[in-house]
């Protein structure tokens, strides 16, 4: 277009025509179904509440959501087929990068599924250790989404608060771990590195603090009138539409029916430990608000009592395996419960240098299924709510 | 009015005088918004640039200055690039009829409330024509809501602003101020304190700030109405918002808070430091609340203040009839 000539842009001329080839076959397919008078928006892959590469495709109807498609793939690393082409020793710091807020259960769910299929025992301090780390992982990840969330419906501060404790986790689990963000302490048989008092002293230290600070997020958001007009009612979603989808973690113990990984297919000490289940009174995004929260005391006890019980010993198996272990043929399934839901590692091996098949369960993959049916009929704003709602971590989904 | 030279040379020197204002206030409003957001989420803010990083806003109106002016494809040249101005310019026009002291009005025109008024409905016009023009849906979501959401909310302003006309019998913004004493308590927010409250609230929704930022809303339309603008372009749309920010509340501080009057001695001071209080309360409250949803924007104003400013207007008319 020249200057200075007054030809008016139509902002809707993709769906004018619907004839017209641009966009790619994702939008192209979308387009079929619009109903001319509505807008087709493109929510991401770059976009500030898509947290990462999620892209969505939405049929807006005045501000209303018609219809809403996730397209995946933009963070697709090739997890799987990496798992084929390294030995198990060499695969193992690679589930720390699937999900990056909650890779300790992603270790526990590879290595796990490697012991199972090898029949090796862990010592018990180990498993403490484990279970430790992973529960203050957990709390780290719920604080993130926590902060992220509040974000999504324009309150900025929070997420600087739940980063000043995601920091202090970080500087505990940095002793057992070594690193701060994508973490792989766990070995075949154990771990890798031991506790010290230190370790112990802080997360005494940690545990009083955060039960505090928890009580002022709820003063300042949680009892926010905002807050909850903004999120009470919006996007609910019941036991069946989870149970169709997939859905596990928060979203179900939300829905109202108590599963979880801990209690219900047991593993490392945690049918040791005491702790409850916390399910939603109501299934709306703010129910899912109050479980998640209540799923950080819920760690926060689990903690306690782990701290207190955990007993001296060895923490790595006598002749654990090295890095040139060739897992035994067979095939096996772990489950353990990340702070998103259920996550699962099948390994299939046929006694070679590297396993046959390693299929990983993503249980953000399945909740993000349910967003297409809670969003339909919504507020794009409650749209935006209810994805953040469903708290996903896009390199998980993509693997 | 017979046009003088001596009133032309005035309206010059005064819209001079208060474009260095609002530039002024740009710049202060950064450095404050950013410390302020700083100290409410426990981080230092701005510290790297000058003494306790005052000259960080300096800096980023330097970025903004030099950055190129990315035109994205197919916009409407014109309205493209008349819209930042559009947005600049009606405000200088607000700032004439506000009496910063008690000889210091820019044009002491006898209707300054409703010059104010009419000149404020002109800003939404350029949040249209950039949303239209910028070829984006975004950028035409948030001009749809930003059109909405102003022409709904000036109405209780208007509600509110009118009691005090009432109470005053002028609609002079020298004679309101001259009516109201020195001191805290002979101020109309005692006399019309739900005028006030709705004026509050619809001060933060005509001017499009958190939480009633949807027509920028960052999370759900990226930049709103701006989202293509850079540069020069976006720093306008940056500097009205700011400047708007600064006019509402001095009109506040004009009709409830006494004007330049204070305890101790009258002028200017006493004007700009209410403003700036009111906009310390601006800041905050945009740091700490999430934001709200459209329809229940829409609904504060339709159903709890449009009633409340006309029970009020109501109130204070029969009270001044039976009192008078």
């Amino acid at each position: 277009m020249t200057f200075g000539s007054l030809n008016f842009v139509n902002p809707f001329g993709v769906w004018e025509n619907p004839g017209s080839t641009a966009g790619d076959f994702y939008a192209v397919n979308f387009e079929k179904k619009a109903v001319s008078g509505r807008v087709i928006l493109n929510l991401g892959p770059q976009h500030p509440s898509t947290h990462g590469v999620l892209r969505v495709l939405v049929e807006l109807d005045g501000e209303y959501v018609a219809r809403a498609e996730p397209v995946l793939g933009y963070l697709h690393r090739m997890h799987e087929k990496m798992g084929e082409v390294k030995t198990p020793w060499q695969f193992i710091p690679n589930m720390g990068r699937v999900d990056y807020l909650h890779p300790l259960a992603w270790n526990w769910a590879f290595v796990g599924a490697a012991e199972k299929l090898a029949g090796l025992t862990v010592p018990e301090r180990a498993e403490y250790l484990r279970v430790i780390g992973c529960e203050l992982n957990r709390i780290g990840s719920h604080l993130l989404w926590w902060g992220a969330f509040v974000m999504d419906l324009g309150g900025f501060t929070p997420i600087l608060y739940a980063f000043e404790e995601r920091e202090k986790i970080n500087d505990i689990l940095q002793i057992i771990t070594g690193s701060r963000l994508t973490m792989a302490n766990f070995r075949f048989g154990g771990v890798c590195a031991d506790a010290d008092e230190r370790f112990f002293r802080l997360c005494a230290e940690f545990i009083p603090y955060l039960r505090e600070r928890l009580k002022m997020y709820k003063g300042l958001v949680t009892d926010n009138v905002i807050l909850r007009r903004r999120l009470e009612g919006i996007g609910p979603i019941d036991v069946d539409l989870c149970q169709r989808y997939g859905a596990t973690g928060p979203i179900l113990r939300a829905a109202g029916l108590a599963r979880d990984t801990r209690k219900d297919y047991p593993y490392g000490v945690y049918p040791k430990l005491d702790f409850p289940i916390p399910t939603g009174p109501i299934n709306d995004s703010f129910g899912r608000y109050l479980v998640r929260l209540a799923e950080i005391e819920t760690s926060l006890s689990i903690i306690e009592q782990a701290i207190k019980d955990i007993p001296q010993g060895p923490i790595i198996m006598d002749k654990a395996p090295k890095a040139t272990w060739k897992l035994p043929a067979g095939e096996s399934y772990f489950t353990v419960e990340g702070a998103r839901g259920q996550i699962a590692a099948h390994i299939t091996s046929d006694g070679g240098k590297n396993p046959y098949r390693v299929k990983l369960r993503a249980p953000g993959f399945s909740n993000l299924s349910l967003f297409a049916e809670a969003a339909k009929g919504t507020l794009l704003a409650d749209a935006i709510a209810i994805l953040g709602s469903l708290d996903l971590v896009i390199p998980e989904i993509d693997r | 009015m017979f046009l003088s030279l001596a009133i032309v040379a005035q309206i010059i020197v005064a819209v001079l005088l208060i474009i260095a204002l609002m530039v002024g206030n740009a710049v202060v409003m950064v450095y404050m918004e950013r410390k302020v957001a700083g100290f409410i989420q426990r981080r230092p803010g701005p510290y790297e640039v000058g003494p306790y990083g005052t000259l960080q806003a300096i800096c980023d109106s330097m970025k903004l200055l030099a950055k190129q002016l990315y035109r994205p494809g197919n916009v409407d040249l014109i309205l493209y690039y008349l819209a930042p101005i559009l947005a600049f310019f009606p405000v200088l026009l607000l700032y004439l009829p506000i009496p910063f002291g008690p000889y210091l009005t820019a044009l002491p025109v006898g209707d300054g409330v409703i010059l104010i008024l009419a000149f404020a409905g002109l800003g939404v016009l350029s949040n249209l024509l950039a949303g239209w023009s910028s070829n984006n849906k975004y950028s035409l979501l948030g001009a749809a809501r930003a059109v909405s959401q102003t022409v709904a909310y000036e109405i209780p302003m208007i509600l509110a602003l009118l009691a005090v006309v009432f109470l005053s019998g002028s609609t002079d913004l020298k004679v309101v101020t001259d009516q109201q004493g020195p001191w805290p308590w002979q101020w109309n927010i005692v006399l019309q304190p739900l005028a006030f409250f709705i004026y509050l609230v619809s001060l933060v929704g005509e001017t499009n700030r958190a939480p009633f930022d949807l027509p920028e809303a960052e999370s759900e339309l990226a930049a709103g109405f701006h989202t293509e603008y850079s540069g020069m372009g976006f720093a306008l749309f940056f500097l009205s918002e700011y400047a708007n920010m600064l006019l509402v509340s001095f009109v506040a501080a004009v009709f409830f808070l006494g004007g330049y009057k204070g305890p101790i001695a009258d002028g200017f001071w006493w004007i700009f430091i209410k403003a700036y209080a009111l906009m310390f309360f601006m800041v905050w409250i945009r740091w700490t609340f999430p934001r709200v949803r459209f329809d229940q924007l829409l609904n504060i104003n339709w159903k709890w203040l449009l009633p409340l400013g006309l029970f009020n207007l109501w109130l204070t008319a029969a009270v001044i009839k039976v009192a008078f």
